[in-house]
């Protein structure tokens, strides 16, 4: 049986070497000002610090959990600035540097990973749908959002464009996979953006396809391509492009950012169990912020004073969110009950009533209400 | 305009009813399109309003579900066609984790208007997987309603306010009563139906309460008239959730004992919870426990031993016997 496909090399698309050198690529032209890549790099800094502040606030009890993007800030970053104001994205959960693409406050993000909110942002207001969490479920999601654009009129010049994220792991879900299919018979505007970071929790990529992700696509019927997910340019014209495809009535393209999750799956996880550290070496040579500094160093496109102010404001921003997160309130035991339906419920009503007079019980009594 | 529809053809003018009504409203599930549904429920849908609005799907059931809820946040309102109780399953994720906590989940910012039509129960000689009553795996999950159909009317005006509701709706088509006929108000206004969460009184009687939807609804009634020795009153409860209550307890007070029956398998089915609620609510009218008539705690047997495996007008009848030796 002949199997040459899973021993090609893939090609991998790269704008911006590790070193800082910008190539550039045929078939991805980007035109970006020094400006632009110095928001970029801004943009790639503050969310490493948020990041790595929620970090700390798990340790410190703050947070019950977080799942760290560090070494993916390139691959959301570049996407996620691709996106219009039209367009509507759907993450997993790990998608901090979307979400800050999009306009939502880290403290939205936190509450949620703190337990005072199951997300809480409005979808519609920031072109961001709530984070899922069960893997590869907001595919399909996304799909039907890009069926509804279709009918909508949506398509076509001024078209507006779906993108969905989710991990090398969701692609062995079948939520994916009928997402591929449904977005593909449809010819639905949708991007699938994979940030392929090496590792489902504990299990290597091999464990979830034998072959590159992105070659997926072609059993479905749409274009697959691979980029280099620490490249943030490559990422930003990849997905450019593939959004514009897109919205122009071309449908659906499955984007596999090839990047590397530095840290552990979420806090509770510990890969010193399953992953070699010279592996991580490795990766931290291709660094997504590094080779950006390089190249606006290399290029005298920024000054120190450029880069130390981007660390005072990454220290400034580190510090509002210890402060915002500490800060969030507990919600009201009886909001248990609320939003369950968008009609009045006469179970719930019950149940709130009888709780209500439960918690007063404890008032009554001069004690503390619950335990 | 009196009409006498099938409980089939009064989702069908329903449906279509409500499509006229609002441009937002889809319909979308295997078979839909040009074939009509294997039930011929979408009949002529597709023809009159286009592959737009009446979508033959890819045969993947949490596909359609993932898909109509993506459809919902973009402002539709989709009614999903299920072809058979048993292909629910593989939808279970898509329905469980997320069309039923969406809007928790966005603190009210999503709704999820998404009706999911199941053809559901036994009695049609089908092969496995086509013959289940899985209402408790919805009525136990917080963010569903759920409803079901006995009657034209409901059939007609049921699919209408499940289409109109902000919530997520199970909507369960008896499949062997597809067929039933009877005289349906075609000009009642909209807003003089028969409100969608409340339950009716089918058939008045004084000495017990016998409770019943669905397909067993028919069943319920002809087991009542089998009687001529004790004036049962039947209950068509046609929401199983949220339960209209007042009404079941209003009755089982009066006669002082209910009876309650299902296609479903016993432990843990709708009418166990019911069992509970009457209890409390009823204790001191009660004169014999609550009694229920349901199907085995077994897999649906294969088709040639369905009818001893379904509650019939005998084994309900039994029933009502017991509720009377106390």
């Amino acid at each position: 049986m002949s199997d040459t496909t899973a021993h090609e090399e893939p090609e991998l698309i790269q704008l911006l070497t590790p070193e800082g050198e910008l190539t550039g690529h045929p078939d991805y032209p980007l035109e970006i000002s020094a400006e632009e890549i110095r928001a970029l790099y801004r943009d790639l800094v503050l969310v490493r610090r948020v990041d790595n502040e929620a970090v700390s606030l798990q340790r410190q009890g703050e947070l019950g959990l977080w799942a760290s993007l560090l070494g993916q800030e390139a691959a959301q970053i570049g996407s996620g600035r691709a996106l219009t104001e039209r367009d509507m994205a759907f993450p997993s959960y790990r998608e901090h540097g979307v979400a800050w693409c999009r306009g939502i406050e880290p403290r939205e993000l936190l509450g949620m990973f703190r337990g005072v909110t199951n997300g809480g942002w409005d979808p519609h207001e920031h072109g961001l749908h709530l984070y899922t969490i069960v893997i590869g479920s907001q595919a399909l999601h996304a799909t039907g959002y890009a069926m509804g654009l279709q009918r909508d009129g949506a398509v076509g010049e001024d078209g507006s464009a779906v993108i969905a994220y989710f991990g090398d792991g969701a692609t062995s879900q079948g939520d994916t996979n009928e997402a591929f299919n449904f977005a593909s018979v449809n010819n639905a505007p949708v991007v699938f953006f994979c940030q392929n970071n090496q590792w489902a929790i504990s299990e290597p990529l091999d464990r979830q396809s034998r072959i590159p992700i992105y070659r997926r696509a072609a059993g479905y019927g749409f274009p697959g391509v691979r980029v280099d997910g620490n490249d943030v340019l490559a990422c930003l014209a990849v997905t450019r492009a593939a959004l514009a495809n897109a919205r122009e009535g071309n449908g659906p393209t499955l984007v596999e950012a090839f990047t590397y999750r530095m840290g552990a799956h979420t806090t509770n996880d510990d890969p010193t169990r399953y992953r070699a550290s010279a592996e991580l070496d490795e990766w931290k040579a291709k660094d997504p912020i590094l080779r950006v500094r390089r190249h606006l160093e290399a290029g005298g496109l920024a000054d120190d004073a450029f880069f130390a102010s981007v660390d005072e404001e990454a220290e400034r921003i580190g510090e509002q969110v210890r402060t915002q997160c500490r800060a969030l309130p507990d919600p009201e035991p009886l909001e248990i009950f609320d939003q369950v339906y968008a009609e009045p419920n006469v179970h719930i009503d019950q149940q709130r009533s009888e709780f209500a007079e439960y918690l007063a019980s404890f008032e009554d009594a001069g004690t503390e209400g619950g335990r | 305009m009196s009409n006498k529809l099938t409980i089939g053809k009064g989702i069908n003018a329903g449906l279509r009813a409500a499509m006229e009504h609002d441009p937002k409203v889809l319909v979308m599930g295997e078979d839909v399109g040009r074939l009509g549904g294997v039930f011929r429920v979408t009949d002529g849908l597709h023809k009159d309003f286009g592959a737009d609005r009446v979508i033959d799907t890819p045969l993947a059931e949490s596909g359609i579900v993932g898909t109509a809820i993506g459809m919902a946040m973009r402002g539709y309102r989709p009614v999903v066609e299920i072809q058979f109780d048993g292909f629910f399953f593989p939808a279970t994720n898509q329905t469980f984790t997320q069309l039923a906590k969406m809007r928790r989940r966005s603190a009210g910012k999503l709704s999820m208007p998404v009706v999911m039509r199941i053809p559901y129960g036994g009695g049609i000689g089908a092969v496995e997987h086509h013959s289940e009553s899985p209402e408790a795996y919805f009525t136990h999950t917080a963010g569903l309603r759920v409803m079901t159909v006995a009657t034209p009317e409901d059939a007609y005006w049921g699919i209408q306010q499940a289409i109109r509701c902000e919530d997520p709706v199970i909507f369960l088509e008896p499949k062997r009563r597809y067929y039933e006929k009877a005289e349906v108000d075609l000009d009642l206004a909209y807003e003089d139906a028969t409100p969608m969460g409340a339950a009716r009184i089918a058939r008045p009687g004084t000495d017990a309460t016998l409770l019943a939807y669905g397909p067993m609804v028919k069943t319920a009634l002809q087991a009542a008239e089998a009687d001529t020795e004790r004036s049962i009153e039947v209950i068509d409860l046609r929401s199983l959730s949220p339960v209209d209550y007042p009404t079941v307890v209003e009755s089982v007070k009066r006669t002082g004992r209910l009876v309650v029956t299902h296609e479903a398998t016993l432990t843990g089915g709708p009418g166990a919870e019911i069992a509970a609620r009457v209890t409390e609510e009823c204790f001191y009218h009660l004169e014999s426990p609550v009694i229920r008539v349901a199907a085995f705690d077994t897999p649906y047997p294969q088709s040639r031993l369905e009818e001893h495996y379904l509650p019939d007008l005998d084994r309900v009848l039994d029933g009502v016997d017991r509720a009377f030796a106390y």
